[in-house]
């Protein structure tokens, strides 16, 4: 467990007696706290910034949810947008229908991609390899043409006309600013991440594991792994459209691009290049690959695509467990060196 | 005759083309397990090969598919050679990872040199126009592609079933485990089968630009279809993608001409269907 | 526990001698190639059967034909008294049927702890819960490392899997095997790939298994064979050639001529 969140990894003087062990592995680490308290920087020393900050705490959120499914439990999805898409447009519908408190709307969007979710993992669950990235990459584009064609009901190609989200708690307004939007997609993240983090150090998390590192050991303990499967990517699902809610809320606005194949492929760079498997990878990830895109924005696209496919490249040949990955071993070598007795 | 036969021609030609860009995908991904997203690239390649030498230095167009197939081929062998052969053992998300950055950054050199337009490109005039048969016109460049690539196929064909190194192949794909053991060596002849697969996707990409057209977006945008096509006719199986390089192209020209509205959907929904009734593909190891 | 009891009552069930396992006209083909020929099985409660032959003789197909990895194209297999051929395969695990495997399947990142109480909390049908930490399951991470600590693994159980010597792998896929309270445990070569030195705990470990398990093991090493196994199999081409003790195997002819090379089809390549 311990490569799983930036916990440290338990040098020669930590406790062995397995309970106490597992305790140590859980515990909150200072670099966690800190990282914490950084997210909230931005409201003091970038306040200009604010509605990117807010864009990078809803991609973190979408990053999150697709490392439960990929990093955690090893199911490559290339079309885990749909879920996303679902949620922006759920929240957006609602609002445009008359009802735009963002609260229940949040919950509204995530019942309902929790829906979608439960229903295609049942499909999900019996594949692997190819065959799933596959089926993950047709249900996007199918999802997406479907959306394209439905234009009395997405809006089609310009987007959904008329979203507008009430004030949070009657108090908050959405401001052009991005303080609410910052506060509250921060708000929103961090909760979830507390439930995420319980979810991973909980048995079903050891479960999870299991099936990523070796999926056909696990029905030889007893493992009902399907249905291990069909629970965590609707936990999955709600957690996108959560994420896609807020981003219409917050913008109030939703397009295509919520569910299309870029989108898909954008938070999959982000958590490949954070780390996957670690649960701050998505996070970091997504605040790297978005402050970078915010600086290069001048850049002409295909230029910005010529520097993402080196980073991938690179990525994948240095450092394949991302950015975290990196650190960690760095601070296990520099670990080594230190205790090692002369 | 009834327009149904012309759909079926145009996915006829379609198909053979998509057949030309996925039989090496097919081979390599079933003989290595190696997913190289990257395999449109080469073809994409030798589309820009085929428009440079024909638009720049005046080649005429028979003699640049030779050398489309030459580019790919050789930028098969290149990228095998450097990167992807590090990666047979990785997991499938890190082979993915590696060639998508390789088709962005292929994608943006493309871009960079020839700009994001169509590039034009004239075909010689024996090629050009279309006879009519029965009441339809028969565009002669599509008449063309199906013969072509038949030809094509017809050699694969023998290649695969009555020489020693398709017999090798076939052993490699079967069991590599198994044909390392019987001798065979199978990391040349996986360089040779991969500078082959490339080469025929050049060629592939060559050919297609006056059906289909040339712009940096190419690799990705038919990357999906031989995807498709790849699952769906089950890996290493060159009779596999075939039959669903045919069925692909056919349901998607039938698709655009009689339900356009639906555009691409038919084929989403084909392939979803096959993949999830049998998920090594139709003619794939189960 | 219950389950002592249950097999308990398998053994006194009116006098009737119902097999911990047994199978009947098992026949499985793979085209023309014939793997299993109407093989018959019977396991009683508590004994050590060694399943020996030639390769490509089809003991791990077997085994996987018994545990469910394998649909046979004939034949029924019984848990106990319990007709368990159309049974998924995790099902068969739930009701005692466990295997280990001949190369390691192991959990590579995971530690002996967190596998064995991977199998633990699964058993125990815990493994779902996401909203409860793992370090309240105080009985089941006792369990699992009670486990790990009868077979001499208790100082590794913080270390990755993949960093275990091979010796203390084969002991964790026995570890992994047992946390499942299997009734009866099928060993493919459990020995295998273990060098000399690390190969007593193996033994010790097998010595140690309880009377309530039955335990089958494919075997190549006759040491092994003859030190704990009380009933022997030789299983040739698919098929049961002889079914018999220790002695009786080694000192017959058809088995003598099989492994010293009169050969059959099966091993000429």
């Amino acid at each position: 467990m311990s490569s799983d969140t930036i916990a440290a990894p338990a040098s020669a003087a930590a406790p062995t007696a397995p309970l106490a062990f597992l305790r140590a592995q859980g515990r909150w680490h200072w670099a966690e706290i800190a990282f914490w308290l950084a997210t909230l920087l931005p409201f003091v020393l970038t306040p200009d910034y604010l509605v990117l900050a807010s864009q990078v705490a809803i991609s973190a959120l979408f990053a999150l949810s697709l490392d439960l499914i990929l990093g955690f439990s090893g199911i490559v999805s290339l079309g885990h947008a749909a879920y996303f898409g679902v949620g922006a447009y759920t929240a957006g519908l609602l609002s445009v229908w008359g009802w735009g408190e963002p609260l229940t709307g949040l919950v509204v969007a995530g019942a309902v991609t929790g829906v979608v979710g439960y229903v295609t993992s049942f499909v999900i669950a019996r594949f692997r390899h190819l065959a799933l990235i596959m089926i993950t990459l047709g249900f996007g584009l199918l999802l997406q043409e479907a959306a394209n064609s439905a234009g009395w009901l997405t809006g089609g190609f310009n987007g959904l006309q008329g979203v507008h989200t009430w004030p949070i708690f009657g108090k908050f307004e959405f401001d052009l600013y991005g303080y609410t939007a910052y506060a509250y997609a921060l708000a929103v993240l961090f909760l979830i991440f507390l439930v995420a983090r319980r979810i991973i150090h909980s048995p079903f998390g050891l479960a999870l594991r299991g099936i990523r590192e070796n999926g056909t050991r696990m029905p030889a303990i007893g493992a009902p792994t399907h249905s291990h499967i069909r629970t965590i990517y609707t936990i999955a699902a709600i957690i996108a459209g959560v994420a896609g809610a807020i981003l219409t809320q917050s913008t109030e606005t939703v397009s295509l691009e919520a569910l299309g194949f870029q989108r898909s492929a954008d938070v999959l760079v982000m958590l490949i290049v954070g780390g996957t498997g670690k649960l701050y990878g998505g996070l970091i990830g997504a605040a790297v690959y978005m402050v970078a895109r915010d600086q290069f924005s001048g850049l002409n696209p295909q230029y910005w695509y010529f520097w993402i496919g080196l980073l991938l490249i690179a990525v994948v040949m240095f450092l394949p467990n991302g950015i975290l990955g990196g650190l960690a071993g760095i601070a296990d070598f520099v670990k080594t060196k230190w205790t090692k007795t002369p | 005759m009834p327009p149904v036969f012309g759909v079926l021609f145009d996915g006829v030609a379609y198909g053979m083309l998509l057949f030309l860009m996925s039989v090496g995908l097919s081979v390599t991904l079933g003989m290595m397990n190696f997913v190289n997203l990257a395999h449109c690239s080469f073809a994409m390649l030798g589309g820009y090969v085929t428009v440079t030498l024909m638009n720049a230095l005046h080649w005429p167009f028979f003699a640049t598919l030779p050398a489309a197939f030459i580019a790919g081929a050789a930028a098969s062998v290149v990228l095998e050679r450097i990167f992807f052969r590090r990666f047979y053992n990785a997991s499938e998300l890190n082979q993915c990872v590696l060639t998508i950055g390789i088709v962005f950054v292929s994608v943006a050199a493309a871009a960079y040199i020839y700009g994001t337009d169509q590039q034009p490109m004239q075909l010689p005039s024996y090629l050009q126009g279309s006879i009519t048969f029965l009441g339809l016109d028969f565009a002669i460049y599509r008449l063309f592609l199906i013969v072509a690539a038949a030809l094509i196929t017809i050699l694969l064909v023998v290649t695969l079933e009555w020489t020693r190194f398709g017999a090798q192949v076939r052993a490699a794909v079967n069991n590599q485990r198994m044909a390392r053991g019987l001798g065979i060596d199978v990391d040349t002849l996986f360089a040779i089968t991969f500078a082959l697969g490339g080469g025929l996707a050049g060629l592939g990409g060559g050919l297609a630009i006056a059906m289909l057209g040339l712009d940096p977006s190419f690799a990705l945008t038919y990357l999906i279809y031989v995807l498709i096509v790849v699952s769906v006719g089950g890996l290493g199986s060159i009779a596999g993608s075939f039959v669903a390089a045919m069925l692909l192209g056919v349901a998607d020209m039938a698709g655009k001409y009689y339900v356009p509205a639906f555009g691409s959907v038919l084929i989403y929904l084909v392939m979803l269907v096959v993949i999830m009734w049998r998920p090594s593909g139709l003619f794939g190891r189960r | 526990m219950d389950e002592d009891a249950v097999s308990e009552s398998l053994l006194t069930a009116s006098g009737a001698d119902v097999n911990a396992l047994s199978a009947r006209g098992i026949n499985k083909s793979f085209g023309s190639l014939v793997v299993a020929a109407d093989v018959e099985l019977n396991l009683p409660q508590g004994v050590r059967y060694a399943l020996i032959g030639p390769n490509g003789a089809g003991k791990t197909t077997l085994i996987n034909l018994l545990t469910g990895m394998l649909r046979p194209d004939a034949g029924r297999i019984f848990l106990g008294p319990d007709d368990i051929t159309a049974l998924p395969p995790q099902e068969r695990v739930r009701r005692g049927l466990v295997r280990t495997y001949q190369i390691n399947s192991l959990f590579p990142h995971l530690t002996a702890l967190e596998s064995v109480t991977l199998a633990v909390c699964e058993r125990r049908r815990v493994a779902a819960t996401f909203w409860r930490s793992l370090t309240a399951y105080v009985e089941e991470i006792d369990e699992a490392h009670g486990i790990l600590s009868a077979l001499a693994l208790a100082d590794v159980c913080h270390r990755p899997t993949r960093e275990l010597a091979y010796g203390q792998q084969r002991l964790l896929e026995i570890a992994l095997a047992l946390a499942t309270r299997p009734k009866v445990l099928l060993l493919d070569e459990p020995a295998a790939g273990v060098p000399r030195e690390e190969s007593k705990d193996l033994f010790e470990a097998i010595a140690g298994l309880s009377n309530n398990i039955t335990v089958l093991f494919i075997e190549h090493d006759m040491e092994l064979v003859f030190r704990f196994a009380s009933r022997v199999i030789v299983l040739v081409g698919g098929r049961v050639m002889v079914d018999g003790t220790p002695a009786e195997i080694a000192d017959d002819e058809r088995v003598r001529a099989v492994y010293l090379g009169k050969g059959h089809g099966a091993l000429r390549v």
